[in-house]
């Protein structure tokens, strides 16, 4: 087969396409797992799938990927037992 | 039986890293378009905030197969998308995921084009009521006294009624979400996929850059804008409304909490008057009352 003579203008999907996008960051959320029920709902609203969920038995297993998280705070807003505080970066 | 978390994929279709702000709405809504359709889904995109946040070539931050196109051509496109793939028999769902200019203004002649053939295409208008992409410029889907870069003191028309000009188009399916409720997105996605022809579902995405409130405050907002009346949940499945659960509570005037609340949260509104106040609480009262009228059910 003939080879293609141009660049196809084609792109492909890749973590992390601008760059470590943690160090945008000034607010970092942490998850008090004492505190934490499970439901996943942080997962649900977290815009950029930062938040890692895996199932255990009748909860969810969560934990936050801090290379990429934005820190703009909105799985500690809806929190329902505000488990997940946001504490200044240094 | 109702979705829960629990049902839906946990797959990534927002990947880490992309260019999106801080609390951006539009990932949100992705991602639930991705739970909702997985693999399916085709999406066709026009100039707007989803065409930056893939970031540059090579790579992109979706993983979503996309084609980006001019403004104005979006529905047209995805209407040879649809039927492509009903030549070749695939199994394939051709989405726009258009911007409020993309669907209101620059888009509405091919959107109107595509909803009167009646293709079978899901149309997502992601309303984040400005032209947020090129710097806060006021679209028809701004609300009345909101501030953008081109209203310094306001706007001073009110916001155009999309779903209620889509329903006039006569088409299958005509819905409203809203990113603080993402189980009825998803369901009402996963329903459009089972109808055929043009589908409409109009998406209320607060942007923190835009609307001038902190990025955390995304979630919040959009539910208060549902508390407060001032957007309503509802489908209309050839022409027949049914409010949502969500919004059912708010078809009662005085279950609505006072739209002072909404607005006194965003830096966008730091110059409305008790005047306008009056006047968008009107506009709130009117649109139920079309509404409830629409869908035949008695006001409380």
């Amino acid at each position: 087969m003939e080879r293609a003579r141009f660049l196809l203008p084609l792109s492909r999907p890749k973590i992390g396409v601008h760059g470590i996008t943690g160090s945008w960051r000034f607010r970092r959320p942490e998850i008090d797992y004492a505190k934490c029920v499970g439901c996943g709902l942080c997962w649900l609203y977290c815009p950029d799938s930062v938040v890692e969920i895996e199932s255990s038995g009748e909860r969810f297993k969560v934990s936050i990927d801090y290379t990429y998280c934005k820190g703009c705070g909105i799985c500690a807003s809806v929190c329902p037992v505000k488990a997940i505080r946001l504490s200044e970066e240094v | 039986m109702p979705l829960t978390i629990r049902d839906l994929p946990k797959e990534k279709y927002v990947l880490p890293g992309n260019a999106a702000c801080p609390g951006c709405p539009e990932t949100m809504g992705l991602r639930y378009v991705g739970m909702a359709l997985g693999h399916r889904a085709i999406l066709v995109i026009p100039a707007g905030c989803t065409s930056i946040l893939q970031g540059l070539m090579p790579g992109n931050g979706l993983s979503f197969p996309i084609i980006n196109v001019a403004f104005a051509s979006a529905d047209a496109v995805a209407s040879g998308v649809a039927a492509a793939k009903r030549l070749l028999g695939e199994d394939a769902v051709a989405v726009v995921w258009a911007g409020d200019g993309g669907t209101a203004d620059i888009g509405f002649a091919t959107l109107s084009g595509a909803a009167e053939r009646d293709e079978d295409v899901i149309h997502i208008c992601v309303d984040n009521e400005a032209y947020m992409n090129t710097g806060i410029q006021r679209s028809s889907q701004t609300p009345l006294g909101a501030w953008t870069t081109t209203t310094w003191r306001g706007k001073r028309e009110p916001k155009k009624n999309m779903p209620l000009i889509m329903i006039s188009h006569g088409i299958p399916y005509v819905a409203t979400a809203s990113i603080a409720y993402p189980i009825d997105f998803i369901e009402k996605l996963r329903k459009a996929t089972s109808i055929r022809g043009f589908k409409y579902i109009h998406l209320h995405a607060p942007c923190p850059t835009g609307w001038r409130f902190d990025p955390s405050e995304t979630v919040e907002i959009a539910r208060l804008a549902i508390e407060t009346g001032l957007w309503v949940l509802f489908e209309a499945e050839r022409g027949r409304v049914t409010i949502s659960p969500f919004s059912r509570p708010y078809a009662d005037r005085s279950r609505r909490k006072p739209i002072v609340e909404y607005l006194k949260r965003q830096g966008r509104f730091r110059e409305v008057t008790d005047e306008l106040v009056r006047e968008l609480e009107r506009e709130v009262d009117e649109y139920w009352g079309l509404l409830l009228k629409l869908s035949e059910q008695k006001v409380q």
